[in-house]
């Protein structure tokens, strides 16, 4: 049994940041991922960041990718790639499938003092008539072919879904060449920013709202042929005589993320039920910290929100770890956390980003309203 | 309606809510327009401004306001703005024309000279144009601004190119 | 049909690395060293991975990262390989699986 200090499972955003600032006040970091390569979603975000300008943002996911993987490995951070940790139990102890240099594969367990859960969140489904066919996936799945193996998954697409990863994923579907024939939301209203979906319409893409996919149609030889697309009632029913039929050969789903807190639930983390972030969420407190004692968690899987988001919070556990360890003292780690507290927070403003803010302020609510912490 | 089922405004909106540059402006040369109307945590088109023209101020949610006597039209904050929203329309380009410029960053950049088919923000098809200048520079970070001439009566419809699908596509006539 | 993304406006000109040889169903195709089968199949045109066990429906790609096993395949001899997070290595043997997997018992 191995004993390390810090253990952080998932290198995207929120454990790269976390790797970071526990590793440059000296602490032991081990970080673990699943991928052949850390980062996450961010080498698929091609596009330019939001936020503040005293942060990064207008530049691109992939280069702030590039620019945290290099860090970590700078201040020294241990990284294990394609290993896989596969349980998560009592006193902190994980169980890892490591891939070791030549390949093969090992079952190793370690005994962490602090551990941070940064598993982020996985793609929802939805189904309907023909939605097993082949070319009907994941927005995300799309994107990952798109920009991370420069393979497209085909010629005409059709997108489910006007939130950000609809609209976002839609432009990059045109940046590599596909033809983006049209985007329904069942909604009356598109769910992400009005800019990303203008920027589509203006390259010929129509949105149509309170639309629904109706089937999806082909043949076992080739998989998806065309899409048929129907106008929605008020009570999200289908209007008969309103069906669409689109020629396509791939239909992408953005029907939004579910975190992947299943580590977080085996070691007996507590968890809250909150539809603003993606349903199921292990509750945390204002240092990012789970009711289990040393168990932090951070970025999507503690609520879909976005890259910027998921930087901080991981800035702010690997702090809070490193203080818990004694490599930083109090009042430069309180004065650090206030700082980050207020950069996030100041994201979480405007109509879109109001409701994630309540939504954190019931999960930290929820923390305190606890009485057992489980250690 | 507008903003939340197309997510964008028309010109009459935003010129309704103050975001247009005035008709006064216009005559003295090219300015930006910027058509970003929601609120979101966003600021980079303030920090790229080297004429100091663009406020957004703190909280960083405020809508981007425009100083149109500082503006000159220089195009910086086309390329900068994450949102791809601020355009500079130049209504002295010529006797007849005027221009529009926009960020492209598509597979196939246009050339200067190249007839192009101008569209609206719906994409749909206003009239042909002609490309007068495409920047590419490394400050603009990937995101060519490429410049269109529009007869004048169609300069406040469009914002952008239908995209080129083949090389031989634009070639000017 | 082709459908490597060779130039891409932000991500660049894909430079093309070294090429090794797999066979997809008795097929030779090359493929990219290092790209995940899934996507050296969909580059050579191929979409279709398995074929259910009840109904035999054909799967492809669903989630793209190693999650839904929608785009499992038999390669060298093994069944259930998740293609979309596998790299390919010169001469791998890949097939179309068919139900669980060949030599497994189905459920009744």
């Amino acid at each position: 049994m191995n004993k390390r200090e810090m253990v952080i499972i998932g290198g995207g955003p929120a454990g790269l940041t976390a790797a970071i600032e526990a590793a440059k006040r000296n602490v032991d970091v081990l970080l673990i991922d699943e991928s052949i390569k850390p980062g996450g979603q961010l080498f698929k975000q091609i596009h330019k960041f939001f936020g503040s300008s005293a942060h990064r943002s207008g530049t691109r996911g992939i280069d702030i990718g590039k620019d945290l993987v290099a860090e970590a490995d700078q201040l020294g951070v241990d990284l294990w790639l394609n290993s896989v940790v596969s349980g998560l139990f009592k006193e902190k102890n994980i169980a890892v499938e490591r891939q070791l240099e030549d390949g093969s594969k090992k079952m190793e367990k370690i005994e962490a003092e602090k551990i941070v859960i940064a598993t982020g969140a996985s793609e929802n489904a939805i189904n309907f008539e023909g939605w097993t066919l082949p070319g009907v996936m994941g927005a995300g799945a799309a994107q990952t072919m798109i920009n991370v193996h420069r393979v497209l998954p085909g010629e005409k697409v059709l997108m489910i879904g006007s939130g950000n990863v609809g609209l976002i994923v839609s432009y990059q579907l045109l940046q590599s060449g596909a033809d983006v024939v049209g985007l329904v939301e069942a909604a009356p209203s598109i769910g992400g920013y009005g800019v990303h979906a203008a920027k589509i319409e203006r390259a010929g893409v129509p949105i149509f709202t309170r639309h629904t996919i109706v089937e999806a149609k082909g043949d076992e030889k080739t998989g998806v042929k065309s899409a048929v697309i129907a106008e929605v009632d008020k009570n999200w029913e289908i209007i008969t005589g309103t069906e669409k039929e689109f020629e396509v050969d791939v239909i992408t789903i953005a029907a939004g993320l579910k975190p992947l807190g299943e580590l977080a639930n085996m070691h007996g983390c507590q968890k809250s039920y909150i539809p603003e972030l993606g349903g199921w969420v292990p509750i945390h407190n204002e240092n990012m910290e789970s009711t289990c004692e040393g168990i932090y968690v951070v970025g999507d899987v503690t609520g879909v929100e976005e890259a910027n988001t998921a930087l901080e919070e991981g800035r702010l556990a690997g702090i809070d770890a490193a203080l818990k360890l004694n490599y930083i003292d109090e009042s430069e780690a309180n004065n650090i956390k206030d700082e980050i507290r207020k950069r996030v927070n100041g994201l979480r403003l405007g109509p879109f980003g109001e409701k994630r803010l309540k939504a954190k302020e019931r999960l930290i609510e929820d923390y305190q309203n606890l009485s057992n912490i489980v250690k | 309606m507008g903003l939340s089922d197309k997510g964008f405004l028309s010109t009459e909106e935003l010129k309704k809510r103050g975001r247009y540059p005035s008709e006064e402006r216009f005559k003295k040369g090219p300015v930006a327009i910027i058509e970003c109307s929601q609120e979101i945590p966003c600021n980079p088109c303030e920090s790229s401004c080297n004429f100091g023209a663009i406020n957004v101020g703190k909280p960083i949610t405020n809508l981007p306001e425009l100083n149109e006597k500082k503006c000159t039209g220089c195009g910086l904050c086309v390329a900068a703005c994450p949102g791809l929203a601020i355009f500079v329309i130049d209504k002295t380009f010529s006797e007849n024309l005027s221009t529009v410029s926009f960020p492209y960053e598509y597979p196939i950049l246009p050339e200067k000279g190249d007839k192009v088919d101008a569209v609206d923000r719906e994409g749909k098809y206003v009239c042909k144009g002609q490309v007068t200048k495409v920047m590419t520079s490394k400050a603009f970070d990937k995101t060519p601004v490429v410049t269109i001439s529009v007869p004048d009566n169609h300069i406040d419809n469009v914002r952008g190119m239908a995209l080129l699908r083949k090389k031989e596509e634009a070639k000017s006539e | 049909m082709n459908k490597r993304i060779e130039s891409h406006p932000i991500l660049g000109d894909k430079k093309i690395n070294n090429m090794v040889e797999i066979t997809v169903d008795g097929q030779k195709i090359k493929a990219e060293k290092g790209e995940m089968i899934a996507a050296a199949l969909h580059a050579n045109g191929i979409r279709i991975n398995r074929y259910t066990v009840k109904r035999k429906e054909p799967r492809g790609i669903f989630c793209g990262i190693g999650q839904c096993t929608d785009c499992a395949m038999i390669v060298d001899g093994k069944p259930n390989v998740r293609t979309c997070v596998t790299p390919v290595k010169e001469g791998m043997v890949i097939e179309t699986q068919h139900g669980v997997g060949k030599g497994e018992k189905e459920h009744e």
